[in-house]
């Protein structure tokens, strides 16, 4: 018995393991993202949810805003955002000596002038004359900085680094180029399956073949048809048209695949009494097929638009790497080049690109499942 | 691109589509009721208008690429000069191409074992464990997020600082605390390759998972219990009942996961772009596409050498589907 539980839990521990591995990179992204940008720099992301110490510079008010009380003169006022929920532990008066006081203890300044600071960052500085200094006295603090969060990751990517326009370019891209195929190869995966006509098993068997063709082998004569039509009609060769026709070219043959499996498993009295009744193929298609085929329709259309939304090499071909057109992809990419060590922005565009296919994913696991197992070879 | 024009533009593009599709079968059902005897003609027709889209994309899409790349594998570099195999001569002396090469065969050899390997071990521990599910779903999460941002996923992970200063990547900053130097892991030849093999298995272990669970809960729980019942351990069962059992999801998922790495692509150009040795050939083709103005004879030839890859693969698909056709 005893060897049974401890089966048991090595089997919990092994799993474990394997969850935790395949998390962290992801989570370690997500938290990064949220993270302010100076201290993503030099921290590690693990860090974000311990209380970190830091070092800080802050300045002191003027003499402009002295103020006098029974005939003694003092500035006071708060070293601290607002907002910060910072502590301050200690803090110092010259670079030389950052921690010489402790908070609430108070430094006598060489002048006789005294200045005392609260934990919350609230300072008096008390003098029996008039200050007179213009600038600030440097004051520096060390603190105790709870975790932070911000979305200034999130503005900066979304609105400056043009990944916004971005992400409305993959939309563009995607969703036509997911309904398009979903269409034509529902119509062509039907006569495969319930129609009479010649050639129908050879094509079925080049739709085979062509689930394996890697995508490499069409984009040079490809990219040579783009430019010569661009030429002919004098306009640009590359454009969003363009790119759905590839995209449902390249998904052409595993979408007709799938839909195949799945219209042909249909019971063939219900079309067969249907044509009987005098329907028309197109009326069979319409009222039977398609209200039939939902849930193997939602399969298709999840690993079309995930393929879609995912890829990198059609809309890096196909499209102008322009604010106009570039995808998000690409031009997560083309940041990885530019801004390779601001790891602020990396990582949030690396999740802002992200939030589709998860959103899909945990909303509709089970049709991606099935699609997948399904059989689903992509070239 | 306004959201205006973005929802014209998807409009247009579906409702041209779909129109296609009606009018042509309202015409044809037009044309045929005039001349009601002829039922036949209708008939014939129709699967036509069905195929015609899906068969024209075909031929302009992959058919004529395909024949018309394996054309210009023998031309020059404008594709109008035919040079015999002076092409595939230059490859065999490239020693970028041999590097490619041979590291697309290092892809071969150990990402479809590893993530297959580890996709069955996390199938068969996960459906005995009540938080088996939940354990599922996050293995096969990054099945759904693109291989460039798994790319930035993985720099963050290899970030490397200097000694002595705080790593951010999370594996610099384990190596460091276990008391050793930190790495530059993309930049050390043949072990980068090995970091990046990693990216692609965290994504296909998650496929190779959910094929094999599918598979798993087809294996009669009685063998197992019999087994278990004459005192067989856990390793033993696994090894010798369940592997065997597998031995046709094995292959299907080891041919997936195959193919997909011979065009392996989007993590190579996002993490190093083939630097540091670290080139393959679908990259290298990408750059030969657009290196010196194009090469599209060297490019081309490039693609034939993926498509070689996967022929034994095409074949072995198509005889499978025929078999399951007949039956």
């Amino acid at each position: 018995m005893n060897k049974n539980i401890l089966t048991k839990i090595t089997i919990h521990l092994l799993l474990l393991l394997f969850v935790v591995v395949w998390v962290l990179p992801t989570f370690g992204l997500f938290v990064s993202s949220f993270r302010d940008k100076d201290l993503l720099a030099t921290s590690g992301w693990w860090t974000t949810f311990k209380t970190n110490e830091v070092n800080e510079i802050y300045r002191t008010k003027t003499f402009e805003d002295q103020i006098e009380e029974n005939g003694k003169f003092f500035i006071k006022g708060n070293l601290l955002d607002k907002n910060s929920r910072k502590k301050i532990i200690s803090y110092g008066i010259s670079s030389k000596e950052m921690n010489k006081y402790k908070v609430n203890e108070k430094a006598i300044l060489k002048n006789k002038t005294q200045i005392e600071i609260s934990e919350n960052g609230e300072y008096q500085w008390k003098s029996e004359v008039p200050f007179k200094h213009k600038r600030g006295k440097r004051i520096f603090i060390t603190a105790l900085s709870p975790p932070k969060f911000t979305l200034e990751n999130y503005k900066e990517v979304l609105f400056k680094e043009g990944v916004g326009q971005a992400f409305l370019n993959t939309l563009t891209v995607a969703i036509p180029s997911t309904i398009i195929p979903l269409i034509i190869c529902s119509f062509f995966a039907y006569a495969l399956s319930w129609m009479k006509f010649r050639g129908r098993d050879t094509l079925f068997a080049l739709i085979v073949a062509s689930l394996v063709v890697p995508l490499q082998m069409c984009l040079i004569p490809l990219l040579s048809i783009y430019n010569d039509v661009g030429a002919l009609f004098n306009i640009g060769a590359k454009s969003y048209p363009g790119v759905w026709m590839a995209h449902t070219g390249f998904g052409l043959a595993s979408t007709t695949f799938l839909l195949r499996n799945f219209i042909k498993s249909l019971p063939s009295e219900m079309i067969e009494a249907a044509r009987v009744d005098g329907a028309t193929h197109y009326d069979i298609f319409l009222r039977i097929i398609i209200p039939l085929s939902v849930p193997a329709f939602a399969s298709v259309f999840i690993l079309q638009f995930l393929w879609v939304w995912n890829d990198l090499l059609v809309g890096l071909i196909f499209l102008d790497q322009v604010p106009s057109e570039i995808i998000l992809t690409a031009k997560l990419r083309e940041l990885l080049g530019s801004r390779g060590e601001n790891w602020e922005i990396l990582t949030t565009g690396a999740f802002v690109s992200m939030t589709v296919p998860l959103f899909i994913f945990f909303a509709l696991q089970r049709y991606f499942i099935r699609g997948l197992v399904a059989g689903s070879v992509k070239g | 691109m306004t959201t205006t024009s973005f929802f014209l533009y998807v409009f247009l593009g579906i409702v041209v589509c779909f129109s296609y599709f009606h009018l042509s079968n309202l015409a044809l059902d037009f044309f045929s009721q005039k001349n009601s005897n002829n039922f036949l003609k209708k008939s014939v027709l129709r699967p036509y208008i069905f195929i015609a889209p899906a068969v024209i994309i075909l031929v302009i899409f992959i058919l004529y690429p395909v024949v018309e790349t394996l054309r210009l594998s023998f031309f020059n570099k404008t594709g109008f000069e035919f040079v015999g195999i002076k092409n595939y001569i230059w490859a065999a002396k490239d020693p970028e191409f041999k590097r490619a090469i041979l590291n697309n065969l290092g892809w071969l050899l150990v990402v479809p074992t590893l993530s297959a390997f580890f996709g069955l071990v996390i199938a068969y521990l996960a459906d005995r464990l009540w938080w088996g599910t939940i354990a599922k779903s996050i293995i096969f999460m990054p099945m759904a997020i693109s291989f460039v941002g798994a790319g930035v996923i993985w720099k963050f992970v290899y970030d490397y600082r200097g000694p002595g200063d705080d790593q951010i990547g999370f594996l610099n900053a384990v190596v460091v605390s276990l008391g050793f130097e930190p790495q530059a892991w993309m930049t050390i030849p043949i072990w980068n390759n090995l970091f990046l093999m990693a990216i692609m298995i965290w994504i296909q272990t998650g496929l190779a998972m959910v094929i094999f669970s599918a598979a798993l809960r087809g294996i009669p729980k009685e063998m197992i219990e019999a087994a278990r019942i004459d005192g067989a351990s856990e390793f033993k069962i696994f090894t010798s009942i369940i592997i065997p059992y597998l031995e046709k999801t094995i292959l299907v998922i080891w041919t997936i996961i195959t193919i997909l790495v011979l065009k392996i692509f989007d993590i190579i150009l996002a993490m190093t772009n083939g630097q540091w040795n670290t080139e393959v050939l679908a990259n290298l083709m990408y750059d030969w596409m657009f290196r010196g103005g194009g090469d599209s004879g060297r490019g081309s030839l490039m693609a034939i050498v993926i498509m070689i890859g996967v022929i034994p693969i095409m074949i072995w698909n198509i005889r499978r589907h025929k078999e399951d056709e007949k039956s």
